[in-house]
């Protein structure tokens, strides 16, 4: 925590400006999820990055309130204009209440700075690079909720969903055991593996940073998900003949 | 509930788990056969036998998830237990569970490849999947009233967790020709005793003038496409020969059951066709043997210290009885024997409960059951025990701020109905669905407050498999398909006049019902028995009435309900109605499919 609050490391609040206002990690900027997604281009990123005052040496730690996966999309997206020394607290911001460890409302000031842009298009996928992948060996990972795969999925992705990922206190298991996981799967450390979800790579974010977590090296993120891929009409798996739904007590 | 309460409620006594069922090895050897079976390195059926042996069962069209069933013997559940398999089922399920009839826990769908991590959570809070699913000794059930039922003569509970360790791993039980079952229950009205392969109700006999603990022990039933009310087998069995009975009895199945046709291979086949007296002296005779040469090596160990109860009564009150309460105290409350002490029990909708509930579920046991736990009832339901009379409103208060607080649990309006097409193989229709929606209309029309109805029950199965046991429902359906020329649509044949108890019968076939067409008929059996009943009568003793030809006046037997009901069962043509084709929980036209079922694996 002390680490967390030297000044000379940015910390990225990606939760809603209201509930960043009643509170938040001292000096954490507040950059949410919508404000990302309302426009995601390279540009408009880097410019978020320089008005936060993120240079390319910066360390930035990234942290929100839904088990990680929003914090995920953003730091995944950091890193792909480059910049690389981005973390994800290991906790939601309900856990860091919860322990007990120092909040504040106030507003940090800003002081605009460069960076660079350096595109990494090795942990981006997109739609049409899928199905090739595939065919070379790449492993699909499908991380939204059991039910919703069996309904419909990318054909051949297999399913890894996001609740596996996280545990009681941290975003993310300990390695070991989501190492245990991705063996059971016969996953080597050196396959390439694309994640996605259903439309914006927040669970498959957390999908990618689990998998990175434990020494995968080749990991994509298919951003756009399965939304963009139904809505191109490309081909699509499921679990037929199955009332699964109705297994729900909701 | 205040925080004030919470606290004082939650003492440090907690129970803890007695027995550790589980064992992490077999966990981490299930993993290592996955793998091997995906590398092509074990046959699919040997890999089947293994996975089945472990409590996992493959799910409908796909052996890549399973459902795994956990044990739970006697039906007790402990709340750390409840906890983690809220998280079980929320990682590696579809954050869902579910009780069966036979006081399993069932996660659905969970990826072939993480049923070890499913397993090794289990064994973290003492449970087992082992044999639950197999050719072997399945869950030792139970009543879930044993220790409170004001009828009992002792409780059975710490024989059946004994017999539960007696056979859990043991060699003799790793191969038998078919499963298995055994139900201790707590006296003639509760429990299953007549339909499993051993059914056992404590008795007490006077010997040499000492009265002395025992069974009546019923050899042969079980439901199934082909089903056998049990038959007893001595007046009275003393709880030494307890032990020496049930090995005789598996020991005698596994040489003498057919191991040829998976169809007929059940104990009930077995006795069916040498005949009961046949079988009777086979086992007498094999327990002289067993008694003689293994008394010395074996002996059931009969926990019998007494349970020291909890305090937790809670001082602040509320200030009133929470809205639908009486309603909840008529139907799902019972009296224990204890005085001051009641049993709640809780309706779920075909035993589906959510993670959330079930955590909710953990923190109501340990605040208001005084013995500190829940068991899994025998009609896919949860029960509280030793919660102080006192201590209700604020139980149904809890229960109601996560919809566990229906109504209807000890009436007709609590339906059972098997996975059906949810998850099972085998299944012909949404059996699952039917009973929710069944369920659902009778709360809506507040039949659960009808005391005419209140004794009668209904049981759907989505084939004749009997897994909802439908052939002991006063009222009973199980699925099939049904055609109108070339259009295909869901059908049940309903049975009628099945029950369980002392007076333990199958139902008798009455006719087909279609699918859409089983609520309004259960509405006018209703119509039909208010107008026939005679003062005081109950429908599940009008319908006996009825099928043993002493019906009356006009409906004088099961030949005329049948003309009653004929209208309402027509099939229409697609074109008149649509939807009269799709079975529930569908929107596309219905096809009768079935994979290969595991039961008989």
């Amino acid at each position: 925590m002390q680490i967390l609050l030297d000044q000379s490391i940015k910390v990225l609040d990606i939760r809603k400006e209201e509930d960043y206002k009643q509170g938040h990690i001292p000096e954490a900027i507040n950059f949410p999820l919508s404000n990302l997604l309302a426009d995601d281009s390279p540009d408009k990123v880097l410019q978020y990055t320089q008005s936060f005052g993120i240079e390319d040496e910066t360390s930035v730690v990234v942290y929100d309130d839904t088990f990680g996966a929003l914090a995920s999309r953003v730091a995944w997206t950091l890193q792909y204009i480059g910049h690389e020394d981005v973390s994800l607290l290991d906790i939601t911001y309900g856990a860091w209440r919860r322990l007990g460890l120092e909040t504040s409302i106030e507003m940090p000031s800003l002081n605009k700075k460069t960076h660079s842009l350096k595109l990494q298009p090795q942990i981006l996928a997109a739609a049409d690079y899928l199905m090739p992948a595939k065919e070379k060996g790449a492993v699909l990972v499908d991380n939204r909720e059991r039910l919703n795969f069996l309904e419909h999925h990318i054909p051949g992705a297999i399913n890894i969903p996001y609740r596996m990922l996280g545990s009681h206190q941290n975003i993310l298991r300990p390695k070991e055991e989501l190492k245990r996981l991705i063996q059971n799967r016969n996953i080597s450390t050196g396959s390439e593996v694309i994640t996605y979800c259903g439309s914006v790579g927040t669970l498959s974010g957390l999908g990618y940073y689990a998998l990175k977590s434990i020494g995968l090296d080749n990991v994509k993120l298919y951003v756009r998900s399965f939304k963009e891929w139904k809505s191109l009409d490309k081909p699509i798996e499921k679990q037929s003949d199955a009332n699964y739904w109705d297994l729900s007590a909701e | 509930m205040s925080k004030t309460s919470l606290s004082q409620s939650k003492p440090d006594n907690l129970p803890k788990p007695k027995i550790n069922w589980a064992k992490v090895e077999e966990a981490e050897r299930f993993a290592e056969m996955v793998k091997l079976f995906r590398q092509g390195k074990i046959n699919r059926d040997d890999f089947r036998r293994f996975r089945l042996q472990n409590g996992a069962y493959g799910s409908r069209m796909t052996d890549d998830y399973s459902m795994i069933r956990i044990k739970i013997p006697a039906g007790e559940v402990y709340p750390e237990q409840l906890e983690k398999i809220a998280e079980l089922s929320e990682s590696f399920s579809i954050g869902n569970a579910h009780v069966s009839t036979r006081q399993n826990f069932q996660l659905h769908w969970v990826a072939l490849e993480d049923v070890s991590e499913v397993m090794r959570g289990l064994s973290e809070v003492g449970l087992t999947s082992r044999e639950a699913c197999g050719n072997s000794i399945r869950n030792v059930m139970c009543s879930p009233l044993a220790g409170i039922c004001p009828d009992e003569i002792f409780d059975p509970t710490p024989y059946a967790i004994a017999t539960a360790r007696f056979l859990l791993r043991n060699p003799m039980n790793q191969s038998l020709p078919r499963k298995f079952k055994i139900n201790f229950t707590c006296c003639e009205k509760h429990g299953m005793a007549r339909i499993a392969d051993i059914g056992l109700i404590p008795y007490k006999v006077e010997v040499n003038g000492k009265l002395q603990n025992g069974f009546k022990i019923f050899l042969g039933g079980g439901l199934g496409a082909q089903s056998f009310v049990a038959h007893q087998l001595e007046e009275f069995t003393p709880e030494e020969d307890l032990l020496y009975t049930i090995i005789s009895v598996v020991r005698v199945y596994d040489r003498m059951g057919n191991r040829e046709n998976m169809a007929r291979n059940r104990m009930r086949y077995l006795v069916n066709e040498i005949g009961w007296e046949k079988f009777q002296n086979i086992v007498l005779k094999e327990r002289a043997v067993v008694r003689a040469t293994q008394s010395v090596v074996i002996k059931l160990e009969v926990d019998k210290t007494p349970e020291v109860l909890r305090k937790v009564s809670i001082s602040s009150e509320l200030p009133s009885h929470p809205q639908g309460f009486s309603r909840w105290i008529k139907s799902n409350v019972m009296k224990q024997k204890q005085p001051g002490y009641s049993v709640a029990f809780l309706t779920l909708e075909s035993g589906d409960v959510t993670a959330n509930q079930l955590r909710v579920i953990a923190d109501l046991a340990r605040d208001f059951s005084a013995e500190g736990r829940i068991r899994n009832g025998f009609a896919q339901d949860i029960v509280f025990r030793w919660v102080r009379d006192e201590d209700l409103p604020k139980l149904y208060a809890g229960l109601l701020e996560v919809g566990l607080a229906n109504p209807g649990s000890l009436t007709m309006a609590s339906v059972i109905g098997c996975s059906g097409t949810t998850s099972c193989n085998l299944a012909l229709t949404n059996s699952h669905r039917l009973a929710k929606e069944v369920q659902r209309k009778f709360l809506e029309l507040k039949l659960d407050e009808d005391d005419d109805l209140r004794s009668s029950t209904i049981k759907i199965s989505g084939c004749p498999n009997s897994c909802g046991q439908h052939e002991i429902a006063t009222i009973g359906f199980y699925g099939g398909g049904g055609r109108l020329g070339k259009d295909m649509y869901p059908l049940y044949t309903m049975q009628l006049g099945g029950r369980a108890d002392e007076k333990a019968m199958l139902g008798l076939t009455c006719m087909k019902v279609p699918a859409k067409r089983v609520m309004p008929t259960i509405l006018k059996i209703v119509e039909i028995f208010k107008s026939e009943k005679r003062d005081g009568e109950t429908l599940d003793s009008w319908v006996h009435r009825v099928i043993d030809g002493n019906g009356g006046p006009n409906v004088k037997s099961l030949n005329d309900i049948k003309e009653s009901l004929k209208s309402a069962v027509v099939a229409p043509t697609i074109d008149q109605d649509k939807d009269f084709y799709v079975d529930y929980g569908n929107d596309g036209s219905y096809h009768a499919r079935t994979g290969r079922g595991e039961c008989a694996a």
